[in-house]
C-alpha cells in the first residue's frame, strides 16, 4: 500500500509538473483530480462541523440557531430560478454582517494603528529623548516618513501632478513600485519554496536519491 | 523522429530512469551526495551555459521558455546533492520573535493557530517544528488549534516528528499535560472572537474527541487572558490579519507570525507598528529560525535550492533585459 501511495503521489506531482511542457490530458486528468477531491473534501468537512457539528448537535439547547438554518436553507432556493431571488435576503444579511464587524476590525488594525506608526519622532528612539537616534534609524524613519508622505501624495487626484507636486507624485510612484517588487519578490521565493518541496518529495521520499 | 514519438521515448527513459531509482531506495540503497569538486564542476557548467545563453542571446537567437524551467528545476534539485552549506544571517523580526519565547517563564501557556494545508506545508511546516520544539526544550506549555481543516493534522505531523527526537523523549511528555490539540472549528474570523470569551464555546472536545473539561492543560483556560503568547502560521484567510485584528487588537494577545513568503509582506507593516513581536518570513525566515534554534531542519536544507534558484532567475532576468534591449524590440514597442 505504501509502495502505491507513494507512485500515486508521484505520478499526480508529475502529471501538475508536466504542464510546463505543454498543456496535456495527463496534467487535465490531475488537475481534475485536484479539484473534485478539494470540492469534496470541504463539503464532507463543512457537512460534519457546520451542519452537523454545530447545528444538529446543538439545535435542543440553542433555538437561535434555526434561524442560521433557515437563512442557510433560503440561499439554496438560487437552485429554483423562479424564487432564487429569496437567496438575496440570508446574502443581504452575510453582507451587512460581515462588513459591520470588518469595518470596525479594519479601522481599528489597519488604518488608525498604521497612521500612529507613522507619526514618531524622525531623529529620537523615543518621545522626548532629543537627538539620540543612530544614522540607521533616522535613515528607516526618514524612508517611512517620506514614503507614506508621497505614496499618498500619488493618490491625490484633486490637483494636477505638475510641478513640485508632479515630482513628489513621482517619487511616490517609485516607493509604491519598489513595494511591488519586494512583493513580487517575495512571491517568487513562495513559489520556489513549493517547488522545492515537491522536487524533495520526488527525489527524497520517492525514488530515496537524497541523503 | 516525429514528436509524439519523441515524447514517448522521453517519457520511456524517465519511468525506466525512476524504476532503478525506486528499486535502489527498496533495496536499501543510500542517497546520493557530490563531493565538492563534482559540485564545482556542476556550477562551473552551469555557469558556462548561462553564458552561453547570454552569446546566444545578443547574437539573436532566443530560447524557449522551457529551457528557463529546465533551468530552474536543475537549479532547485542539485543544490539538494551538494555538501555546501550556506550563511544565514539573522533578521531582526526573527530575533525578535526568537527573544519574545526565550522571555517566557517555563509552564507559560503558548496557543499556536495551525491555519495552513499541505500545499503551503514546505514553507510553514519547518516553522512549526522548530517552534514546537523551542517550546518544549523551554518547558512552555503548548495548545494547538487550526482555522483551517487540515491545520491540526499538518500540527500532528509536527507533534510526532518533534516528540521522536531522543531530547524530546527524555522529557516525557503527556497529552493532555504538556500539550494538547484542540483541533479544527469552522468559523473563520468569528471563531477567534468567540475565543476572546470562551475556548470551551469553540472547542468542546479537543482532536482526538475528549472532553474540554477532562484536558488538565486547559481545563483553567477561559480566554485569551489566560494565554502567554500566541504564535500563528498562515498561508492566507483566515489567517494572520484575523488574529492581529481581533486578537491581538482586541483582547491584546501577544502574537508573533510564521507567514508563506507571498503573505509576509503584507504583515510587515503590522510589525512595524508594534501589532506583532515578530515575523517568520517564509522559508528563509524559517531558516534563520532554525538556526537560532540551533536545529538544522528542511528550511535550512532547502535554502541552497532557494539561492540557486534566485540566482538563475536574476541570470534569466538580465538575459532577458539584454534580449529586450538588443533585439529591436523596445524600438518596435515605442513605435507601436
Amino acid at each position: 500500500m505504501e509502495h502505491f501511495a507513494l507512485w500515486l503521489a508521484a505520478f499526480l506531482t508529475l502529471g501538475i509538473i508536466s504542464f510546463l511542457y505543454k498543456d496535456n490530458a495527463w496534467y487535465k486528468l490531475t488537475e481534475a483530480i485536484f479539484v473534485g477531491l478539494s470540492a469534496g473534501y470541504w463539503f464532507v468537512t463543512l457537512f460534519w462541523d457546520n451542519f452537523y457539528g454545530k447545528f444538529w448537535i446543538g439545535k435542543g439547547e440553542h433555538a437561535y440557531l434555526y434561524v442560521g438554518a433557515f437563512l442557510g436553507l433560503l440561499m439554496l432556493l438560487r437552485l429554483i430560478p423562479k424564487i432564487g431571488w429569496i437567496s438575496r435576503w440570508p446574502l443581504s444579511f452575510i453582507v451587512g454582517a460581515t462588513s459591520g464587524l470588518w469595518l470596525i476590525n479594519y479601522f481599528s488594525s489597519n488604518i488608525m494603528k498604521q497612521v500612529q506608526a507613522t507619526i514618531f519622532p524622525l531623529f529620537s528612539s523615543q518621545y522626548g529623548a532629543g537627538f539620540d537616534a543612530g544614522a540607521a534609524t533616522v535613515i528607516g524613519n526618514l524612508v517611512i516618513f517620506l514614503g507614506t508622505f508621497t505614496g499618498l501624495v500619488y493618490f491625490f487626484f484633486s490637483k494636477e501632478h505638475k510641478g513640485a507636486f508632479g515630482y513628489t507624485a513621482k517619487v511616490g510612484i517609485w516607493v509604491i513600485m519598489i513595494t511591488f517588487g519586494a512583493s513580487f519578490g517575495y512571491t517568487v521565493m513562495s513559489r520556489m519554496s513549493l517547488f522545492i518541496g515537491r522536487i524533495d518529495f520526488l527525489l527524497s521520499d520517492w525514488l530515496g536519491m537524497i541523503l | 523522429m516525429s514528436t509524439k514519438a519523441k515524447e514517448i521515448l522521453a517519457i520511456t527513459i524517465i519511468v525506466i530512469f525512476c524504476l532503478i531509482f525506486y528499486i535502489r531506495k527498496v533495496n536499501g540503497g543510500e542517497g546520493i551526495l557530490f563531493s565538492s569538486l563534482v559540485a564545482w564542476l556542476v556550477i562551473g557548467a552551469m555557469v558556462l551555459s548561462l553564458v552561453w545563453i547570454l552569446i546566444l542571446t545578443i547574437r539573436g537567437r532566443l530560447i524557449s521558455r522551457r529551457v528557463v524551467f529546465i533551468y530552474v528545476g536543475i537549479a532547485l534539485a542539485l543544490p539538494l546533492f551538494m555538501p555546501f552549506t550556506q550563511r544565514i544571517p539573522i533578521s531582526p523580526e526573527v530575533r525578535a520573535l526568537y527573544n519574545s519565547v526565550e522571555t517566557l517563564k517555563p509552564g507559560s501557556k503558548v496557543l499556536i493557530s495551525f491555519d495552513f494545508d499541505p500545499p503551503s506545508a514546505p514553507e510553514l511546516q519547518p516553522m512549526a517544528e522548530s517552534f514546537i520544539r523551542l517550546c518544549f526544550e523551554r518547558d512552555l506549555k503548548v495548545i494547538i488549534m487550526g482555522l483551517w481543516p487540515q491545520g491540526p493534522q499538518q500540527a500532528n505531523m509536527a507533534l510526532e516528528k518533534v516528540l521522536s527526537d531522543e531530547k524530546m523523549k527524555v522529557k516525557n511528555l503527556q497529552y493532555g499535560e504538556d500539550y494538547v490539540n484542540l483541533g479544527f472549528q469552522t468559523g473563520n474570523e468569528f471563531v477567534i472572537q468567540r475565543m476572546g470569551s470562551s475556548f470551551e464555546s469553540m472547542f468542546p472536545t479537543d482532536y482526538r474527541g475528549t472532553a474540554y473539561d477532562s484536558l488538565p492543560l486547559v481545563r483553567n483556560v477561559k480566554n485569551f487572558s489566560n494565554i502567554d503568547y500566541s504564535f500563528n502560521l498562515s498561508a492566507g484567510f483566515p489567517g494572520s490579519v484575523e488574529w492581529v485584528q481581533i486578537a491581538v487588537d482586541r483582547y491584546g494577545v501577544q502574537l508573533g507570525l510564521g507567514n508563506t513568503a507571498v503573505q509576509a509582506p503584507q504583515m510587515y507593516t503590522y510589525l512595524n507598528a508594534g501589532q506583532i513581536t515578530g515575523i517568520l518570513g517564509g522559508m528563509n525566515g524559517g531558516a534563520e529560525f532554525e538556526f537560532l534554534c540551533k536545529y538544522k531542519g528542511k528550511a535550512t536544507k532547502f535554502m541552497l535550492s532557494q539561492s540557486f534558484a534566485h540566482m538563475i532567475v536574476i541570470a534569466f532576468i538580465i538575459i532577458g533585459n539584454v534580449a529586450f534591449f538588443l533585439g529591436g524590440r523596445k524600438s518596435a514597442l515605442k513605435k507601436s
